[in-house]
C-alpha cells in the first residue's frame, strides 16, 4: 500500500476510535472496549506519525555531526586553573573552614535524628507476644476450644484469647495420635493428649505456615515451601526454614478449656541480628 | 510569520535561536535496538498519566472500614481503607479499571524495557568511556523502577502483596546489626502496622518519583550531550555522528513509537486482567494465598530465597538467619558486578579509549560470555521463583526441581557461557566486519563508464579480520591524530 494511503487510513481510524471512546465512557463504559478503542485510537497515531516520519518526508534521511568530547586541552587547563584558584583563595583562611566543617558536621548529625521519629525501638517485641500462662486459645471467632472437640488429623488457627487476628500471637493446633510424637526432651507435658501447638510464623521469611499435609504429618509455608515434622517438634526438613517453628506449651483448665502455659519458649517468625 | 514571531519572542528573552537551530538539526543513529530505551521512557510517560488519574481515587490509609461498595461478593467484609479504594476503582469509578489495568501493565512493561535496553548496552559497549556515567545513571534507574514497581503493588492492600511486604520485611529484619533496626524504622514497627499503607503511599507517589525524574533527566541530558553510539559500518567512525536529524524525522518517528507504545498498553489494560486484587482478598497477617508470584522482575529474588538452602549462622553470637544470603547479599553482588562492570572490563582489556562505535556482541568474546552467563542465572532464579507452578505443571517432585535447579544454577551459565565464548570467536573468524575485514581489491572505472577489476589486486594482502584478537588486543578504531594527542595530555 502506498504510504500515504496508509497514513491517511490510520488517522481516520484513530479518529473514529477517539469519537467511538467518548460514546463508550458516556454508555456507562466498558474496559474492554474501552482499551481496544484506545490502542486503535493511540496505535493509529503513533503508526501514522511512524509511516509519515520514514517515507513522506522529503528532507535528508541522515546528516552528519560532528562530535566534540573532550574539551580541547586549553580549556581543561583553565577549567582547573579556576577551580583551583577559587579552592585557594577560601582555603586560605584555615580557621574558618575548620570552623566551616563542623557546623556542617554537627547539622548533618542533627539532620539525622528525626529519623528515629520513624518508629519505636525494637526492644523486646520480636521476642514476645501476647500468649501468657493461663490464656485460653480461641479460634479465629474469638470462642475457647475444649480438648475433645479437636479430632485427629485436624488443624485450626488459633490466638490467645483477646488478640484474635494477632500477627506474631498466630498458632497452629493438631492433635496427633500421642503414641507417634517424638518431640524434643523437657517438651513432653507441652502436649497433652496429643495437642501440639506450633507459632503459624514461618521462621524463614514470615509467611503464615498455611498447609497441613496431614498424611506425612507435615506443616507446610506456601511462599517459599518450608516444611516441618509436625511429629518432631515442627523440625524443618524441607525448603530454606532452618529453625523449627516453636512450640506453645498447652494444658487444659479447670473448665476444660485449652490454655497456655506460657508465651512460646524462643521467639516467633524470621531470625534476626538480635535474637537469642 | 507566526514562527518567527515566536523564534524572536523567545530568543529576545532567552538566547534561544542558536540552541534550537543546532538542537532541531542534531542528528540521532537508527537502529532498532536504540528504541528500547524510548519504549521505558515512554511507558513511564503513561505511569506518570495513569497514576495521576489513579490517586484522585486511591485512599493510602490502614485504618479500618467494612466494604459496603460496589463488589458484592466483599460487602460486609472488613479491609483497609486503601484496599476499599481499589476495589472502587475497579468498579465504581468510571474507567478505573482500565487505567488501573494500564498502570499495572505499563509498570510490567516500563522495567522490562529497561532490562532489555540494559541488555542492549552491555553486550555492545555502550557503557565505555565515555559513557560510564550514564551506565551509573541507568543501573539506578532500573533499581528505582524495581521498587517503584514494588511499592506500587504492594498499594491495593490485597493479600497476595501483603504476603509479598511480610517477605521484605522479614528480609530487611535479615542485615546484620542493623536490620531489626531499619525495619522498624521503616515499616513503623512490628509488621504489620497501621502506618505501613501511608508510608509505602509516600515513597511510591512522591520519593521514587522524583528520584526517578531525577535520575531520568540527567540520563536523557547526558545522552543528549555525549551524542548517541552507532554501531559500525561503511563511512561510519568515532568523530561523526550520524542519523535522521531531530526536526522533524527523528521527532515525528519517535513521537509515533511512543503513541504505539501508549496503544498496546491500553490494549493489554483493556483486553488482559492483571492483579484481579478482588479474587485474592484484603490482607490478613494470618492467611496466605498459594501459589502466590511476584511480578516478574522481583521473580528472581524470590526464586533465589526458594532454592537457598537452610543457612543460618552466628556470627560473634549473633544471627545472620536464612534470607540474608539470597536476599540481602544476592541482589548485592549482582547490582555491585553491574555498577563496576566498566571498569572491570577496562581492568580485563586495558582498554581505557573513548568508543562512539559499538561493539557487536562477537567483537568482545569475553563480555559476551560474561552477559550471556549472567541471563542465565537470572533466568534460572526466575524460573525457580515459580517452583511450586513448575513442578505441578511438569509432574515433579519440588524437591526434584529445586534440586535440578540448583544444577541448573551452576551448570547452565557455565555452559551458556563457553558456547558464547566459542561461537562469538567463531563468528568473528568467519564473519569478516564491513570496515576492517574483506580482500583488497582495486576497481578502475573505465573510460565508458564500465568498471573492472584490476588484476593486479589480486596480489594485496588480505586484511586480517575484525574479531579475531578478542578483548585484549586494541580495536581498530578510526581516529584522528590530533585526538590521539588531546588523550594523551588529557
Amino acid at each position: 500500500m502506498r504510504p500515504d494511503r496508509l497514513a491517511a487510513g490510520a488517522l481516520i481510524a484513530s479518529t473514529l476510535a477517539g469519537l467511538g471512546l467518548a460514546v463508550v465512557y458516556v454508555a456507562g463504559g466498558e474496559p474492554q472496549l474501552e482499551g481496544i478503542l484506545l490502542f486503535v485510537s493511540l496505535s493509529g497515531l503513533g503508526g501514522a506519525l511512524i509511516v509519515w516520519g520514514t517515507h513522506l518526508l522529503p528532507g535528508e534521511r541522515e546528516i552528519a555531526e560532528p562530535r566534540h568530547l573532550p574539551s580541547p586541552p586549553e580549556e581543561r587547563r583553565a577549567a582547573t586553573a579556576a577551580l583551583e584558584a577559587g579552592a585557594e583563595e577560601v582555603a586560605r583562611r584555615r580557621f574558618l573552614v575548620r570552623l566551616l566543617l563542623a557546623a556542617a558536621g554537627a547539622l548533618g548529625l542533627a539532620a539525622l535524628f528525626p529519623i528515629r521519629s520513624l518508629g519505636p525501638s525494637p526492644g523486646r517485641s520480636l521476642l514476645v507476644t501476647a500468649w501468657r500462662a493461663g490464656v485460653r486459645l480461641v479460634d479465629a471467632e474469638g470462642r475457647p476450644i475444649r480438648a475433645e472437640e479437636v479430632e485427629e488429623g485436624n488443624v485450626r488457627t488459633v490466638f490467645p484469647e483477646g488478640a484474635v487476628g494477632s500477627a506474631d500471637a498466630q498458632a497452629l493446633l493438631i492433635r496427633v495420635a500421642p503414641g507417634l510424637l517424638r518431640l524434643p526432651p523437657g517438651r513432653r507435658a507441652w502436649a497433652p493428649g496429643g495437642l501440639v501447638v506450633y507459632s503459624k510464623v514461618c521462621t524463614h521469611a514470615g509467611c503464615p505456615v498455611g498447609l497441613y499435609l496431614q498424611q506425612t504429618q507435615q506443616l507446610q509455608c506456601p511462599c517459599h515451601q518450608s516444611t516441618f515434622d509436625v511429629l518432631e517438634g515442627a523440625r524443618p526438613v524441607f525448603g530454606p526454614a532452618a529453625r523449627p517453628l516453636p512450640q506453645l506449651p498447652i494444658g487444659v483448665d479447670a473448665e476444660g478449656y485449652l490454655v497456655a502455659r506460657g508465651d512460646f519458649p524462643e521467639p516467633v517468625g524470621p531470625g534476626f541480628w538480635g535474637m537469642p | 510569520m507566526v514562527t518567527r514571531r515566536a523564534v524572536e519572542w523567545f530568543d529576545d528573552r532567552l538566547q534561544a535561536a542558536s540552541f534550537a537551530r543546532r538542537a532541531l538539526r542534531k542528528a540521532f543513529p537508527d537502529h532498532w535496538a536504540f528504541m528500547l530505551g524510548e519504549i521505558a521512557l515512554y511507558c513511564y510517560v503513561i505511569l506518570v498519566l495513569t497514576g495521576t488519574f489513579l490517586v484522585f481515587f486511591y485512599v493510602g490509609s490502614g485504618r479500618e472500614v467494612v466494604h459496603d461498595g460496589p463488589y458484592a461478593p466483599l460487602r460486609g467484609t472488613r479491609m483497609s481503607a486503601a484496599y476499599d479504594s481499589v476495589l472502587r476503582i475497579s468498579f465504581e469509578v468510571r474507567a478505573g479499571l482500565v487505567m488501573r489495568q494500564i498502570h499495572h501493565w505499563a509498570a510490567v512493561v516500563f522495567v522490562a524495557a529497561i532490562a532489555v535496553h540494559m541488555l542492549r548496552v552491555f553486550f555492545t559497549g555502550a557503557f565505555r568511556r565515555p559513557r560510564e556515567i550514564n551506565w551509573f545513571v541507568g543501573l539506578s534507574l532500573l533499581l528505582l523502577a524495581m521498587f517503584a514497581g514494588f511499592t506500587g503493588y504492594s498499594l491495593p492492600d490485597d493479600l497476595l502483596s501483603g504476603t509479598g511486604l511480610r517477605i521484605a520485611y522479614s528480609v530487611l529484619l535479615s542485615i546484620p546489626v542493623v536490620g531489626t533496626w531499619a525495619a522498624f524504622l521503616l515499616f513503623g514497627g512490628e509488621f504489620p502496622t497501621p502506618d505501613l499503607m501511608s508510608r509505602l503511599y509516600v515513597i511510591h507517589v512522591l520519593l521514587l518519583q522524583g528520584l526517578i525524574v531525577g535520575a531520568l533527566t540527567v540520563h536523557l541530558a547526558v545522552v543528549w550531550h555525549q551524542k548517541h553510539t552507532m554501531f559500525r559500518g561503511p563511512g561510519h567512525d568515532e568523530d561523526t555522528v550520524r542519523g535522521s536529524p531531530l526536526w522533524p524525522r527523528y521527532a515525528m518517528k519517535s513521537v509515533g513509537l511512543a503513541f504505539c507504545v501508549f496503544g498496546v498498553l491500553a490494549l493489554l489494560g483493556g483486553l488482559a486482567q492483571i492483579n484481579p486484587v478482588w479474587l485474592y482478598g484484603p490482607f490478613d497477617p494470618t492467611i496466605v494465598t498459594s501459589p502466590a508470584q511476584p511480578d516478574w522482575y522481583m521473580g528472581w529474588l524470590e526464586g533465589a530465597l526458594r532454592l537457598a538452602p537452610p543457612w543460618a549462622f552466628r556470627v560473634f553470637g549473633a544471627a545472620v538467619p536464612e534470607p540474608f544470603l539470597p536476599a540481602v547479599m544476592l541482589p548485592g553482588l549482582v547490582f555491585t558486578v553491574l555498577a563496576l562492570w566498566p571498569f572491570i572490563e577496562r581492568r580485563i582489556t586495558g582498554d581505557d579509549r573513548p568508543h562512539h562505535l559499538l561493539d557487536r556482541p562477537r567483537d568482545a568474546p569475553l563480555r559476551t560470555a560474561v552477559g550471556v552467563a549472567g541471563v542465565s542465572v537470572m533466568a534460572v532464579l526466575t524460573l525457580a521463583g515459580s517452583n511450586d507452578v513448575l513442578a505441578n505443571l511438569l509432574g515433579m517432585q519440588i524437591g526434584t526441581f529445586n534440586r535440578a535447579a540448583r544444577f541448573l544454577l551452576v551448570a547452565l551459565p557455565m555452559a551458556t557461557g563457553v558456547v558464547a565464548y566459542a561461537a562469538c570467536r567463531e563468528l568473528g573468524r568467519r564473519d569478516l566486519h564491513p570496515i576492517a575485514g574483506g580482500r583488497r581489491v582495486v576497481v578502475r572505472r573505465t573510460a565508458d563508464g564500465g568498471f573492472r577489476l584490476d588484476p593486479a589486486s589480486a596480489a594485496l594482502p588480505d586484511q586480517p579480520d575484525h574479531g579475531q584478537g578478542g578483548q585484549g588486543e586494541p580495536q581498530r578504531d578510526q581516529r584522528h591524530p590530533e585526538q590521539e594527542a588531546r588523550r594523551d595530555e588529557g
